[in-house]
């Protein structure tokens, strides 16, 4: 099954700062409707902050689509069609940035999820990060 | 969004009152660092309270004030940090490493005043 078939709760269009604010603010609401804690609504907001930071940063715009399965599992794709990311193993290791940064967004993001993938190439860049409840 | 700085006695107090963009929190990181000058300021409290989330980013932004301010001569202290984005902060592994902080604003005050042993 592509990500495109899925049936997709939210779908954000990413091109500014203040695109990043609504995108976590509604994968807020969307953890707090599928009855994860209060914590776990805050973590899945700053993952979602980290990836749709790197969104505006490298690729200029992009799109956050969260996704529920019936196991109330939440499931965050981040995606780009950006120039892709050099070395997407550096790129998790905490401390690696490009950007000038402390390289701590996205190693932060691993950390937290039960399934994270990249999946980058010249054409743009697509991240997958499931978040199942405790 | 600006954030609103009042001035206290020695004392500048910024207190964000939603969530911020990126753009927003360096605007603040600069306004702060500029007026800690123009008052001749001792120390600075930023409330965080209504702040929805700290990533990397912010957390970032908010130890390079501190640093900043720190060469400037005065002592930050980040007050008002949530339960859940403390909670937050250390799943990610994100820290404020060296930066004061204090539970509210009264706190705050109360650790800038010890400091200064008043």
């Amino acid at each position: 099954m592509t990500a495109d078939s899925r049936n997709f709760e939210v779908r954000v269009p990413i091109s500014s700062t203040e695109d990043v604010i609504i995108a976590r603010q509604q994968g807020r609401a969307l953890a707090g409707q599928l009855r994860f804690s209060p914590s776990d609504a805050t973590l899945i907001a700053a993952a979602i902050s980290e990836l749709a930071r790197n969104i505006v940063k490298y690729a200029g715009t992009g799109e956050i689509l969260l996704h529920s399965d019936t196991q109330g599992m939440l499931m965050i794709i981040a995606r780009d069609e950006g120039p892709g990311i050099p070395d997407p193993d550096a790129a998790l290791r905490p401390g690696y940035s490009t950007s000038g940064g402390l390289g701590l967004g996205l190693p932060g993001v691993r950390r937290i999820a039960d399934v994270f993938e990249i999946v980058s190439n010249s054409h743009g860049t697509t991240v997958t990060v499931c978040k199942s409840q405790r | 969004m600006a954030v609103p700085i009042l001035k206290d006695a020695d004392v500048l107090i910024a207190s964000i009152q939603s969530a911020l963009t990126d753009l927003d929190l360096v605007g603040l990181r600069d306004a702060l660092v500029e007026q800690v000058s123009t008052y001749r300021t001792r120390g600075v409290i930023v409330d965080v309270t209504a702040l929805d989330v700290v990533d990397s980013f912010a957390s970032r932004t908010l130890r390079d004030l501190a640093h900043m301010i720190r060469l400037r001569g005065a002592q930050t202290v980040i007050v008002g940090i949530q339960p859940d984005v403390a909670f937050a902060m250390v799943q990610l592994g994100l820290t404020l490493e060296d930066i004061p902080t204090a539970l509210d604003l009264e706190e705050g005050l109360r650790f800038l005043g010890a400091r200064r042993g008043r």
